[in-house]
């Protein structure tokens, strides 16, 4: 199945432009396990180079990457991966996607170089291409010295870095992880961090990492996706999230606060006192930190702290479950 | 992401042809399977009866080999539908034990190690792992029954002449056809028992159970109830049916009993009917149908609990 090249080399720029098809558009996509919902009605476009989907656990995220990977069936709306519908083009979207499943898989009696061959050829790939991929696949994360020993004999983090080495063997255009992270030592942890985000900036492949490990996906995704009870609770740019948090200020003063209050309005700020001699500032366009000291400097207040007030992926993620769902 | 230089890469060189990706999984199984250096021998050991077949073929055509064994081409086995049916059948009984060897692991290894995702999440269809799966068996056994009895068949043909060819040409296609059948119930057979059961040696004992216990089963009703038609569920007896009458040697009477009483007068007589070859091979269709459908239903990426 050839497809076309565009598709298949065109590097990633930061985000997919708008013009483009998102990576991955949900279209009221539902999914019932019986009479059981599992997934309601999700909408949205998601075009982010590494999206971390989160959730608590039943929340619904390894359903949504196996009704993507087409494993079920969806119950009503649809998504589409680069513009084909998951229903009628499974095929062709497979041959763009890597799957590192959550939990321990592999075929058994076989060396790691065999097993990555074998599913790089499932993939399309001719026997000898398959067969340096591997090998350059398994070097790449790091089994290099391994690879020739059987799959069995391999330790847990041995194991999921071989996972990665499958979902990348015919170098896809998006990633799927399902909990890379997991049972793995903080070493093994770090390594593992370290190439989804190498991938992630190679600009050649989109990454979907599902988590319930705030700090791993902070540390790899730009967007997330945060599942709740099989609905979408909040979807957002970690990085814009966190620029549109540079305009909040903590500040610690000692002076005449009433002075250096009546000032910042001046200015256009506004503010709350949050007790004795301290302040929270939104800063207007335009004002910048330097303003904040030269007002100071003038109402003779000293500044002895100031701080960014920075929302955490925890409390992104905390304020999501308490607040229900939101969309896109 | 080439070895030297350490970074991601795509894939941008040529995809093999969609259609052939099946063959993918016995090109690697079978080397495993050759690996084993018992299966090997055994495998070896199948061959044997071909070689002897073979040697007999050659004899009936060499009159000096005759002559110094003090032999007659008459005093020989006749070179007919029933020689062949025989080899057929003997070659299709150390096929199911090499079914039963190489089989139940296929799917049940890959389910053990929840392997399935990793085939279905690449283009590669349920079908297509089926079908990998299959051919397997499909490549193991065709090399030990119908392609070398086709080959002794050509032999005998060769050493015959063209007109023993064109008269047995029938021969031919019941053996292709005979070989076929029984290397599809094999495989469904193996392949439903192993998507069934995780453990090898369980899935082997099941397979042997399945095809084993029903033939016991059915003997002993035939023997209770003084009929044939308890074959129906006995696969032996069912593929020795369909052989028969694709060999053209197939007869519905297969016994009589006579019932006599105390002076040794025949009082009553009960033939025994074999089930019309019609109900036989609506019988295996059936059974391939339920295989099938265990297959459908247990072949899938993930297990969902509804």
């Amino acid at each position: 199945m050839a497809l076309p090249a565009s598709v298949r080399e065109e590097p990633i720029k930061s985000q997919t432009a708008l013009t483009e098809p998102p990576v991955i558009d949900l279209h009221g996509l539902s999914v019932s396990f019986g009479n059981r919902p599992i997934l309601k009605n999700l909408r949205g476009d998601l075009r982010g180079k590494a999206i971390g989907l989160l959730g608590p656990n039943g929340a619904g995220k390894t359903t949504l990457i196996h009704t993507l990977l087409g494993f079920h069936e969806p119950s009503g709306g649809t998504a589409h991966i680069f513009g084909m519908d998951i229903a009628d083009r499974t095929k062709q979207i497979r041959s763009l996607i890597g799957y590192m499943p959550e939990r321990d898989s592999f075929i058994a009696k076989m060396s790691a170089v065999h097993f990555v061959r074998l599913m790089g050829e499932l993939s399309g790939l001719p026997s000898e291409a398959a067969l340096e991929r591997a090998h350059e696949a398994l070097f790449y994360v790091g089994l290099g010295e391994a690879r020739y020993r059987r799959l069995e004999t391999y330790s847990l983090g041995m194991k999921q870095l071989a996972k990665l080495a499958q979902a990348i063997v015919h170098g896809p255009r998006l990633i799927f992880l399902d909990e890379p992270t997991n049972g793995l030592d903080p070493p093994a942890r770090l390594r593992m961090i370290k190439l989804i985000r190498e991938i992630r900036d190679s600009g050649h492949a989109h990454i979907v990492l599902s988590s319930h490990l705030l700090l791993d996906v902070e540390e790899c995704c730009d967007e997330i996706l945060i599942l709740k009870d099989g609905q979408i609770a909040v979807y957002c740019n970690l990085e814009e999230e966190r620029k549109s948090n540079r305009k909040f200020l903590m500040l610690e003063t000692r002076g005449d606060q009433e002075k250096f209050v009546e000032a910042l309005q001046q200015l256009g700020c506004e503010y709350a006192i949050s007790g004795d001699h301290r302040l929270k500032i939104v800063l207007q366009e335009g004002v910048e930190v330097r303003d904040l000291y030269r007002l100071a400097e003038e109402q003779q207040v000293q500044i002895r702290r100031l701080s960014y007030k920075r929302d955490s992926l925890e409390d992104i993620f905390l304020k999501a479950m308490e607040n229900g769902y939101g969309g896109l | 992401m080439a070895v030297y230089e350490q970074t991601y890469k795509p894939y941008q060189g040529k995809l093999t042809p969609e259609w052939s990706r099946f063959l993918i999984i016995p090109q690697h199984t079978l080397r495993g399977v050759f690996n084993s250096k018992l299966f090997t021998a055994f495998y070896v050991i199948c061959f044997l009866p071909l070689l002897v077949e073979a040697v007999l073929i050659y004899l009936h055509h060499n009159v000096t080999a005759l002559a110094i064994m003090n032999l007659n081409a008459r005093q020989l086995i006749p070179i007919d539908g029933s020689f062949f049916q025989t080899f057929v059948g003997v070659q299709g009984g150390l096929a199911f034990f090499v079914a039963l060897l190489v089989g139940p692991p296929l799917v049940s290894r890959d389910l053990r190690n929840n392997a399935l995702p990793l085939y279905l999440c690449r283009p590669f269809s349920r079908t297509e792992y089926v079908m990998g799966k299959m051919s397997v068996l499909i490549i193991l056994l065709s090399w030990i029954t119908w392609v070398p009895q086709l080959l002794m068949f050509l032999f005998q043909s060769y050493l015959e002449g063209f007109a023993w060819f064109r008269d047995n040409l029938w021969l031919a296609s019941a053996i292709i056809i005979c070989g076929l059948v029984w290397i599809l119930l094999l495989g469904l057979l193996s392949q439903t028992v192993s998507a069934l059961l995780k453990w090898r040696i369980v899935a082997s004992g099941a397979m042997l159970g399945l095809v084993f216990i029903p033939s016991v089963f059915a003997g002993i009703v035939n023997l209770i109830f003084q009929t044939r038609w308890a074959n129906v569920i006995s696969l032996f007896a069912l593929m020795s049916n369909i052989t028969a009458g694709l060999f053209g040697t197939f007869d519905r009477v297969s016994g009589r009993i006579q019932i006599s009483d105390f002076d040794d007068n025949v009082v009553r007589e009960i033939v025994l009917m074999e089930p019309p070859l019609w109900v036989c091979w609506a019988a295996l269709f059936v059974f391939c149908a339920v295989c099938l459908a265990i297959l459908h239903w247990k072949v899938k990426a993930y297990e969902v609990v509804k």
